[in-house]
């Protein structure tokens, strides 16, 4: 199976939610969203953004919308104003996730446009 | 009995700090009912409060007044109905500021509502004392535990009151805190007449606030593959064209840049959502993935379908408090070498103060080298340490003033004593600023008692 960024199958917009923010993954196919419900955990987003993320992770599956959203707890480096980092809102956490590599079959990507 | 059809609802900012051209589009470039425009966020309230306690006539969204100034001639000639969250913590003081515009403009007669009922800063001790925590939602603790250091508290208000406004004539209304989306659900409620039970129709109107509430991230803005976006420079703010069924047709004015579709849509309805089966509002709870999405033609896609929940008993209450301070500042440090200069750069500021006393915690500390893939820290980016140049942002935060505003001797002084290539310190040195926490907290919806009130310009 070709190794290809998330983004070759996926959109992603996040933002902040308390002291943690919340990345929608929007699938581009059924075939996507279907792989990507049971390829995309919430272990492997843990892992992925542990630099930016020191909380847990928790998903919401949206079937009907092919999204898998995940909440990440504490990843703002602090709620309110507190936060001093350049992206104190998390806007940029979408594209940090989907910059993730996975292993993705081919039957998918030939479901999926580019 | 709907008096309309269809209902054109826009609207023209997404936050305070928006573009002026949303709104000044929407009035000039094709039919508009209702503009709709959002001006708080958290952090605005505690600012706004503090502006009233040191003038009684200040603590609302200046930007509205200015708002109303330009497009004042094409609200009153095309009739255009303006809802606005613009009157912060003093929205008496912004209905008078906008009166004034108003018969600056010469138009008299036209009708002014406020709703108030949202700020509770001066009822805290009395909600205390009647048994009422408010206890922070995310950490459990008691108010009371920071009780002397709140600096602004206000409930998310329903839909209902801005209807009750706009059923009283009201062609302007200025509300304090309330959900951004009911923005757009009150003057559904008010033209459609839908009742506070009729849970489906409410969800309806809330999803179709969330889906226009943050501007143009519904119409092609922060829009994943920005490539695909058309002429994004003139970018059309977002419409819903709302039916008394509870479908809506979300489009933009013709000729205008972006694009609507199901998947720039897609993109607004999981901006910061949660359980996206329970989207928990003051007037009901709304399952977003109820929803059916077609498109019904160019740039317009219709919503249908939408199901309802009974709103919880309580409101939620965004309290803001005093939380310590921070001071952040940078400099910019040119190559060959950028990212090792930097690093350099941030190790002696810290030698150096300590050297005099002055320490902080990697808590306290924000070190980031921004170039150097300080947004997507940890993830591997080809190239990411070797910019040809590299912004050092250094930041503190604590409880000791003092020791903060130490902090900024330290930042500028590299330019003649760290290593070649220090520049871009045109912010100055660093001074210590108030850091805003907030209290996110719940309060049952029997304490809290709202008020419409209507004037004439």
């Amino acid at each position: 199976m070709p190794i290809v960024p998330l983004s070759r199958i996926a959109d992603a917009r996040s933002g902040d939610k308390g002291e943690g923010s919340n990345v929608g993954v929007m699938a581009r196919s059924e075939a996507a969203y279907v792989f990507l419900k049971g390829a995309l955990s919430t272990a492997l987003v843990q892992r992925h953004m542990a630099a930016i993320n020191r909380g847990g992770v928790k998903r919401y599956e949206a079937d009907t919308l092919r999204v898998l959203n995940f909440l990440l707890a504490d990843s703002l480096g602090g709620g309110g104003s507190a936060s001093q980092r350049t992206d104190a809102q998390g806007k940029t956490h979408g594209l940090a996730l989907l910059r993730l590599e996975l292993d993705v079959p081919h039957s998918v990507l030939d479901a999926t446009r580019e | 009995m709907p008096r309309k059809d269809k209902v054109l609802v826009a609207n023209g900012q997404g936050f305070w700090g928006d573009s002026l051209l949303g709104p000044i589009r929407l009035c000039r470039e094709g039919p508009l009912d209702y503009l709709t425009l959002d001006y708080l966020a958290e952090v605005t309230m505690s600012i706004l409060q503090k502006q009233r306690l040191r003038d009684p006539k200040k603590g609302f969204a200046t930007d509205f007044v200015k708002m109303i100034e330009r497009t004042a001639p094409d609200l009153v000639a095309k009739g255009i109905k303006v809802v606005a969250n613009a009157g912060g913590v003093n929205p008496m003081a912004c209905k008078d500021a906008t009166l004034a515009v108003l018969r600056g403009h010469g138009f008299k007669g036209v009708k002014v509502a406020v709703v108030e009922g949202d700020d509770i800063y001066g009822e805290l001790d009395a909600l205390l004392a009647s048994g009422e925590t408010l206890a922070n939602m995310e950490s459990g603790a008691p108010l009371a535990s920071v009780r002397e250091r709140v600096s602004s508290a206000n409930v998310y208000l329903g839909a209902f009151p801005t209807a009750e406004a706009l059923d009283a004539g009201a062609q302007i209304v200025i509300t304090g805190r309330g959900t951004d989306p009911g923005l757009v659900l009150g003057p559904l409620i008010h033209e459609f007449g839908w009742r506070r039970d009729q849970y489906d129709l409410l969800a309806a109107g809330t999803i179709a606030g969330h889906i226009v509430e943050c501007g143009a991230q519904c119409t092609g803005g922060n829009y994943t593959d920005w490539r695909a976006v058309p002429d994004l420079a003139m970018v059309g703010y977002p419409i819903v064209e709302a039916s008394s069924d509870g479908s809506f047709v979300v489009t933009k004015h013709e000729g205008t840049g972006g694009m609507v579709t199901q998947r720039s849509i897609l993109h607004q309805l999981v901006y910061e959502m949660g359980d996206p089966r329970n989207y928990i509002g003051p007037d009901c709870g709304a399952d977003f993935t109820s929803i059916r999405m077609d498109d019904v033609g160019p740039d317009r896609v219709r919503i249908s379908g939408a199901k309802g929940t009974s709103p919880t008993p309580t409101y939620k209450v965004s309290i803001s408090y005093e939380n310590g301070w921070k001071a952040l500042g940078q400099l910019t440090i040119a190559g060959p070498d950028a990212l090792a200069k930097a690093k350099l750069c941030s190790e002696i500021v810290w030698r150096r103060l300590a050297y005099d006393g002055c320490t902080f915690s990697d808590e306290e500390k924000t070190i980031e080298f921004v170039g150097a893939n300080t947004c997507h820290e940890g993830i591997d980016v080809p190239h990411a340490s070797e910019p040809s140049e590299v912004v050092l942002r250094l930041g503190v935060k604590g409880h000791d003033k003092a020791k903060l505003d130490r902090f900024g001797y330290e930042l500028v002084p590299l330019v003649t004593s760290g290593p070649p290539g220090v520049t871009g310190f045109a912010g100055g040195r660093p001074h210590a600023t108030e850091i805003i926490g907030f209290w996110p907290a719940l309060l049952a919806k029997s304490k809290v008692s709202t008020k419409v009130s209507v004037f004439e310009s």
